[in-house]
């Protein structure tokens, strides 16, 4: 199998590796790189179990290959707290709002989410709920996890959190 | 002393996080920052992996295996086939129903996805490609994919192993595709109460093969040493020790040379309770190569191969009196266990607990018979997040009360309450045998009556169903309506083992002398949140803050022995040793506590986080110090340290309950539905963490939806298994997932140390027959009985079309 030597900045580090053409991004990310955050849920890119960030889009690395993010800057849960560790608003409200049980579908839906407030400052429900609809949860029922969202928003914003009622 | 209790104490109290406080959970921590250590991310030194090659029959004689070209491809280690598994015994394994199973296809394959080959390589992607070079050749067979055709008396001879064993594990065989027949009741007396009943209703209820679908796969690391001969089994296990058991029960490895390891777990759902062939093939593929083996399904084997679940078709029949009282109930199920039986009950329950069928009604007498039967389909018949074959039955009782309902002219709720045990009934002795803990079904129907305004909505249904009928809208309303008794908890040695191994639970509590604890349990979480909950508890029991606890799961060499967590065990089992040990630990503190006051035992009183000698509230030691104390001042005769251990055979099963509502709308001209309102009102007895409890029903009835708005694992004529990937079998999304309203009651059980009964599962029994409630409602008013699930928008429409609502 022909190899090729690719390089990419990933949560900000440059790195470069010579890869199977055909090696899926997800797998150079685990096992390459041991970051086992992003999760493989379903090969078919209808999880979002392994969502990471790439050039300030979400993707679904397992679809692509590694050679496809060659020079691309790619962004995974390992990389969203702060350099100091700090943890990022999303991941404290994925915490405070019981956002996640088994935790398998959180790093890609935090990344996700993180792609969707740059996108959509301040979101209604409705827009987070399609924002998020290509990550699937087994687990949470997706409630707390519209509302972590709502609450991380309204933290960057800067303004009070109000949760809807019930 | 009536004093009231000084504030200090409810500080104190608070500080603990103890039962009842929504404390966030401890596991989050590492799962927000992608540090979460599931299977996968094992990577051991020298590390193979393996993969499959499967049927492409769903019944056929195999004529050969050509692995050769497979063995010829650069990487590739070993190939295993089922004649290198008989050389070590294990081309056939045990399954926990009693029956046996093929690891790898032995002289013919009995469903499609059935693994053939065990290819070993260096990496996973050699391994996929010589798993495709791996050449079989067929001699197909016919094929039995409907039930009710299995014991035809021309049906294909499906299991010749035991075609001519006239006894399954669980008595009689009638047909040579029939597994067992499990009768339970009084038949004669049922069948009485029919012949005289004033009104009756039989329906064939029909519960689809659904899979569980957690979002991580089953997976495992087996890594064997030579040289010490000790097999480590990482992998996927909601019952890490009963794995170990199996595995020394079949391999010749001494059990103390077999270490389970249950790490990090993507959700189970009753998906990674079953022993699987992958987890075989990796074990012997280690002792063969000497190196570690790692195993990990890809989604369509996970759909199509590791267990399924329901497929029950349930012929359901109630008799009662014209004025709505029920007098009868009789049941008849046939199963389809696919082509083995690896169902997950406890082993002397062919058919599960599903004789809880008589749920929350006051049936005088009932009768319920099952007969499992083999078809060319996966094995299995797990428990998706329900209690062993629990959701089936409710699914059929809540369905057939809304049929008698319907027949009798009655409000689905009026005739529920009607009927309902009574709370003065409790302890109450089920026409099935069991015997019901606690309840008060009538405060929890009225509290969720009021809660959803449900007259108001049957009045708002009639105006909009004039108003079609006046040809003014296309849309119907429908109101589900589901009461549910569950019965979890498995189980009292007397009645539940595994393999022989009674059904009870563990804990280990080690107090340090600086006060900090380590708990240890045989329970072992997949999302449920334990090391958040069970520090929650001891924190209650003993008085140290739930945040200087730490709790660990999963590690056979360190857990007590436990059943683990399925069946919404956990709680009811688990939980209650971990109260236990934690009372052993406080008895023997208050008699250090006593040394060091110099007072008797008996003068000293527990208030929070300490004991105090009565009347003296000045004098007191807390359990932080009595811990240090535990360690260097204990009374003479007493061994030091403050530990304890528990293995809890509870005395009876828990009953949670719940009254669950649904307001949906139909397009009857796209069958597209919009679910309004959807409440739960669930009675899990103690609630030890709020936060997580609600948790648990969004989730449970987001599965739910999934199962009876969708969800259909389906066949066709020829056994080929159609839609077994996330492209056509239905994951609800968070678009179409409902907006969950929870609500409670608190019935403590009065059989458990804190009085809790388990939730977990019950969302998923109740919103099942809740949804299909609501279909079922919307369309009644135009001449509807029974619409099958699952309840998407083609069949809905389909239905509308039968009922002449498109002309």
């Amino acid at each position: 199998m022909s190899k090729s030597n690719v390089s990419m900045t990933v949560n900000g580090k440059a790195v470069a590796a010579e890869v199977e053409s055909r090696t899926l991004l997800i797998h150079y990310l685990r096992e390459n790189l041991s970051l086992t955050g992003p999760h493989i849920g379903c090969e078919t890119s209808h999880c979002g179990a392994c969502t990471v960030d790439i050039d300030g889009k979400s993707v679904k690395s397992c679809t692509i290959f590694a050679v496809q993010a060659a020079g691309a800057n790619v962004l995974t849960i390992e990389g969203m707290a702060a350099a100091d560790g700090t943890l990022h608003a999303l991941q404290e409200a994925f915490r405070e709002m019981h956002g996640l049980q088994c935790g398998y579908c959180t790093p890609g839906m935090i990344v996700r989410a993180h792609r969707l407030l740059q996108e959509n400052k301040n979101p209604s429900e409705a827009e987070i709920r399609l924002g998020i609809s290509g990550n699937l949860c087994r687990c949470t029922g997706y409630q707390n996890i519209v509302k972590a969202i709502q609450y991380a928003a309204a933290k960057i914003n800067g303004v009070e959190y109000k949760e809807a009622a019930e | 002393m009536n004093a009231p209790t000084p504030p200090t104490s409810l500080e104190r109290a608070e500080k603990l996080k103890g039962m009842g406080f929504k404390r966030k959970r401890v596991e989050d921590v590492r799962f927000t920052q992608g540090r979460g250590n599931y299977v996968d991310d094992i990577k051991l030194p020298g590390m193979l992996h393996g993969d499959f090659h499967r049927s492409s029959h769903a019944h056929a004689r195999i004529v050969k295996i050509d692995t050769s070209k497979a063995k010829a491809v650069p990487g590739v280690v070993a190939v295993l086939t089922a004649e290198e598994l008989k050389g070590v015994n294990l081309a056939w394994m045990p399954t926990l129903a009693g029956d046996v199973q093929m690891v790898l296809a032995d002289g013919k394959v009995l469903f499609q996805n059935q693994e053939i080959a065990f290819i070993v390589a260096t990496d996973r992607y050699i391994a996929a490609d010589a798993a495709d070079l791996v050449e079989v050749e067929y001699e197909a067979l016919p094929v039995v994919v409907d039930p009710f055709k299995a014991m035809d008396a021309d049906a294909p001879v499906l299991r010749e192993d035991i075609k001519d064993k006239k006894d399954g594990a669980h008595g009689p065989r009638k047909h040579y595709n029939h597994i067992f027949n499990w009768s339970v009741g009084d038949k004669d007396l049922t069948d009485a109460a029919f012949v005289k009943a004033e009104v009756s209703t039989k329906d064939l209820l029909s519960y689809q093969r659904v899979h569980p679908c957690p979002l991580e796969t089953c997976q495992t690391v087996c890594s064997y040493s030579k040289i010490t001969g000790d097999l480590t089994i990482y992998g996927t296990f909601q019952a890490p020790h009963v794995i170990r058991t199996v595995v020394a029960l079949i391999s010749s490895i001494p059990e103390q040379k077999i270490h389970v390891i249950s790490p990090d777990i993507g959700g189970g759902f009753g998906n990674k309770v079953g022993a699987y062939p992958g987890y075989i093939c990796a074990a012997v593929a280690s002792i063969v190569t000497g190196l570690p083996v790692k195993w990990v399904e890809d989604r369509i084997e996970n759909l199509s191969t590791t267990s399924f679940a329901r497929d029950y078709h349930m012929t359901t029949e109630i008799a009662a009196t014209r004025d709505g009282r029920v007098q009868a109930l009789r049941v008849h199920i046939l199963a389809d266990h696919g082509a083995f039986d690896a169902c997950a009950d406890p082993s002397k329950w062919p058919a599960g607990f599903s004789n809880i069928v008589t749920g929350s009604y006051d049936f005088p007498v009932a009768h319920l018979s099952v007969d499992g039967v083999y078809t060319n389909k996966a094995p299995g018949g797990v428990a998706y997040r329900c209690s062993f074959r629990v959701t089936e039955v409710v699914y059929a009782l809540e369905r057939a009360m809304d049929i008698m309902a319907q027949k009798l002219g009655m409000d689905p709720v009026d005739f529920r309450m009607k009927n309902f045990i009574k709370r003065e009934q409790f302890p109450y002795q089920s026409a099935l045998g069991w015997e019901y803990d606690s309840g008060d079904y009538h405060m929890a129907m009225d509290k969720a009556v009021a809660a959803i305004d449900y007259r108001k909505l049957r009045e708002e249904q009639k105006a909009k169903q004039e108003a079609f009928k006046r040809g003014e809208t296309r849309d119907i309303m429908g109101i589900g309506v589901c009461f549910f008794t569950e019965i979890v908890g498995a189980g009292p040695s007397k009645n539940c083992d595994i393999l022989g191994i009674a059904m009870f639970d563990s804990a280990e509590i080690r107090i340090h002398p600086t006060g900090r604890v380590l708990g240890r349990m045989g329970s072992k979480s997949q999302g449920q949140g334990h090391e958040t909950t069970w520090a929650q508890i001891i924190a209650t029991e003993i008085g140290i803050p739930a945040d200087d606890i730490a709790i660990e799961e999963g590690n056979t060499d360190t857990a007590p022995y436990g059943l683990g967590t399925y069946g919404s065990r956990s709680t009811p089992v688990a939980g209650a040793a971990i109260a236990m040990a934690a009372r052993k630990i406080k008895a023997k503190a208050q008699m250090i506590a006593a040394y060091l006051l110099e007072v008797h035992e008996g003068d000293l009183e527990w208030d929070v986080d300490r004991f105090k000698v009565k009347g003296n509230p000045e004098q007191f030691k807390t359990m932080a110090q009595l811990a240090w104390a535990a360690y260097n001042k204990v009374p003479p005769g007493m061994e030091p340290g403050l530990e304890a251990v528990s293995y809890y055979d509870p005395p009876n099963m828990t009953y949670p309950f719940g009254a669950y509502f649904c307001v949906m709308d139909i397009d009857v001209d796209t069958g597209v539905h919009k679910v309004r309102r959807f409440y739960a009102l669930d009675d899990c007895g103690t609630r030890i963490n709020p936060m997580i409890i609600e948790g648990q029903v969004h989730g449970g009835c987001t599965e739910g939806y999934g199962i009876a708005m969708g969800q259909e694992i389906v066949y066709d004529a020829a056994g080929n298994v159609k839609g077994a990937s996330l492209m056509d079998y239905f994951l609800p999304t968070a678009v179409e997932t409902p907006h969950w309203e929870t609500d409670f009651t608190v019935t403590p059980s009065p059989h458990h140390p804190i009085g809790a009964k388990g939730v977990g599962e019950s969302p998923n029994v109740g919103s099942v027959p809740c949804f299909s409630n609501a279909v079922n409602d919307a369309f009644k008013f135009l001449g509807n009985v029974h619409m099958s699930m699952p309840h998407d928008a083609y069949r809905v429409w389909q239905a509308a079309e039968d009922l002449g609502l498109h002309k």
